[in-house]
């Protein structure tokens, strides 16, 4: 099967010998318009892929700032086929698109439809933050179908059986948790993210799988400290913080194309 | 609880339902729950220590009242109560909380957080706390707490932390949600005491084991009231947890009927109801495969119940399950049908149920009706209805919204 997008942008940062930036932001944040143009300055300020978050009522893994974000999403009316609107948006910007969503809108929508639609808006894959391979059978399928990668997580709480068979049923790249605990921003990056990425090569040393990490990172050195052992690196609630904050989406956009460029260049300080 | 029912398989599905749709972090401290409780339910010393404290502190077994002057608002058909309501705090979820607080001490979590509605399952859950000395935090939807004000004090007396939930719809699933957060978060000295037969494996499990000795005691006593077993067992379904209470230990008795009434709000077919098996489709919520209140898109709509306690979107996946295979039979009671059924057991009876447990008594008397005269139907009196005299009271108008008589 011919490379995603996402192998492609995560090969070339490979080559370059520096991380990848990976930015999150929910579809229809702050509106589905606004929510595009949020994510032309993610990339247009240095992020090589995008996760474009599908706003979920319930969201079981997502700290206050996603939590707020994705509510403003789901008020403004966003639904499935919007997100697959913001993906194409996003593939059109040159950024890898990949879709982040709990595993009951998917089902919901119908899995192989799901997948189909998702390829068709030019998006690479889905991370599917509680979705574990035990219970992925109709997903392998579906993504094998669509040529989708199938990204998911490692936590530091995994038993190295589990990061064998997690890392097994991952394409493109595997998502590690650098903490215990949900999405938002830190203070510092925690210590058992190094050591997570550390065990995680172990069992990804044959398949060379790229380990991005994510959780609690949101300043340009906390990215430049996480470059140092990781491939990719993952901020979501920063940018969404942003968007917050701003009086005006203008503000906003200014905002978040400085903080991904300030992220950018952590990124490459390796 | 050598009793236990062979479902679920070992990945904690029951038929089609029930499964992990958890976040990979928890998957540890999921699998340790369920390898301490297999240890714990086999060990005797164990065993010994729960049943003592169900019949020392909990006040088991239960008694079982035959309501003679029901029998004739409900076709005839005889009508025995199991007791629940007569337990230490007032209801069956006093025997999962003594079991799973036991647990968490052999587990060597010194921590224990908690989910409530009501309020009920947050004030059982203080009281094991209490007892057995371990810290206590529970998460409570911002507008529970301000209708349920005395149980928050309750649980506050009883040394427990309530947090409001200020998220969401901030009523019981994001209760539960924000209980999971904390639990990604301290999971190494902290277990999440779950309140119903819902989430992950292994709590539907678990759950249903803890409670398994209500069934089994029912069974028993009906027995030697009447000589065989009943027609019919009834029960009300939230989540589901006083359902498979007293459902499991008749499981496998194909003559007796299985009947669990849901919420059906204003109808179930008005979109203000928690009819979730009703009048909701196969979803994946709060970690299992099962039946949930959801729009087109799997959104989850907000479920309405008269009943705090029922008042949830979704439903434990051994329930979607025997409904899915036809064992058990589950069927709306509204609002104002149980709210009825309330009025009659206190006037012809002289015992007010807790409202979600008055959905059950709705249901054995629309089925006696069906049963005719001398049928006997089983119903779970899960609770008391003392934390319903505000809802009671203002719903039968003899004090305002305010609480002034």
């Amino acid at each position: 099967m011919a490379a995603t997008t996402l192998q492609t942008k995560l090969a070339r940062a490979r080559e370059a010998d520096r991380a990848a930036l990976v930015g999150y932001l929910p579809a229809g944040f702050p509106d589905v318009e606004s929510s595009i143009r949020v994510i032309e300055a993610m990339v247009e300020g240095g992020c090589d892929v995008i996760e474009v978050g599908l706003p979920y009522s319930d969201p079981m893994m997502d700290g206050p700032t996603i939590q707020r974000a994705a509510d403003r999403a789901l008020a403004s009316g966003t639904t499935t086929d919007d997100v697959f609107r913001v993906v194409e948006a996003t593939a059109a910007t040159g950024a890898a698109a990949l879709v982040m969503s709990y595993w009951n809108p998917i089902e919901r929508y119908g899995v192989e439809r799901f997948a189909t639609e998702l390829a068709k808006a030019g998006g690479a894959g889905v991370i599917t933050p509680d979705l574990i391979p035990e219970e992925a059978q109709d997903w392998y399928a579906a993504s094998d179908r669509a040529g989708l990668d199938r990204i998911f997580l490692v936590a530091p709480s995994s038993t190295d059986r589990r990061l064998e068979l997690t890392t097994g049923a991952c394409s493109g790249f595997v998502y590690a948790a650098s903490l215990m605990g949900v999405t938002g921003t830190r203070a510092q990056v925690a210590d058992t993210a190094e050591t997570l990425v550390r065990r995680t090569r172990e069992v990804t040393r044959d398949s060379g799988l790229p380990i991005c990490v994510g959780l609690g990172i949101s300043t340009a050195a906390q990215a430049a400290e996480v470059a140092a052992y990781a491939d990719g690196v993952i901020v979501g609630a920063g940018f969404c913080q942003r968007i917050l904050d701003a009086p005006d989406l203008e503000t906003g956009l200014i905002a978040v194309r400085s903080f991904a460029e300030e992220l950018a260049a952590g990124v490459r300080s390796r | 609880m050598s009793h236990a029912q062979p479902v679920p398989d070992a990945h904690g599905h029951y038929g089609r339902f029930g499964g992990r749709f958890a976040p990979e972090a928890l998957i540890a401290a999921l699998d340790e729950v369920e390898a301490e409780w297999d240890k714990a339910k086999d060990d005797p010393a164990f065993r010994a220590e729960f049943d003592e404290l169900l019949k020392g502190y909990a006040g088991r077994p239960s008694l079982l009242t035959e309501a003679h002057n029901l029998s004739e608002h409900a076709g005839g058909a005889r009508i025995l109560l199991k007791r629940e309501d007569l337990n230490h705090t007032g209801s069956h979820k006093i025997n999962n909380v003594l079991g799973q607080a036991l647990l968490a001490k052999r587990m060597g979590k010194t921590r224990v957080i908690a989910e409530t509605g009501a309020g009920q399952h947050g004030v059982a859950t203080a009281t094991a706390c209490a007892l057995m000395g371990l810290d206590c935090v529970i998460y409570m939807g911002e507008e529970d707490t301000q209708r349920q004000a005395l149980n928050v004090a309750r649980m506050q007396m009883l040394g427990a932390e309530v947090v409001p939930v200020t998220i969401g719809s901030r009523t019981l699933k994001d209760a539960i949600n924000e209980t999971f957060r904390d639990w990604v978060a301290n999971v190494d000295h902290t277990h999440y005491l779950f309140g119903t037969a819902a989430g992950p494996h292994p709590f539907p499990k678990l759950v249903r084991d803890l409670h398994f000795t209500v069934g089994a005691e029912a069974r028993e006593q009906v027995l030697e009231l009447t000589g065989k077993l009943p027609d019919a067992v009834t029960a009300c379904v939230g989540g589901g947890s006083n359902a498979i209470a007293i459902f499991a230990a008749f499981i496998p008795d194909e003559s007796v009927a299985l009947y669990g009434f849901e919420a059906g709000g204003e109808g179930a077919d008005t979109g203000r109801t928690a009819a979730s098996i009703t009048a909701g489709s196969h979803g994946v919520f709060h970690g299992a495969r099962t039946f949930v209140l959801q729009d087109e898109y799997g959104q989850t709509l907000p479920s309405h119940s008269i009943s705090a306690g029922l008042d949830y979107p979704a439903v434990g996946p051994e329930h979607a399950h025997l409904a899915d295979t036809g064992r058990a039979t589950y069927e709306p009671v509204t609002d104002a049908e149980a709210m009825d059924a309330f009025r009659l057991l206190c006037r012809t009876e002289g015992i007010i149920p807790a409202i979600e447990s008055a959905h059950a008594l709705a249901g054995a008397l629309r089925l006696g009706k069906r049963l005719g005269p001398g049928a006997v139907i089983l119903v779970n009196l899960s609770g008391r209805g003392d934390k319903d005299v505000n809802t009671a009271a203002a719903y039968f108008g003899l004090i305002d919204s305010e609480g002034q008589a």
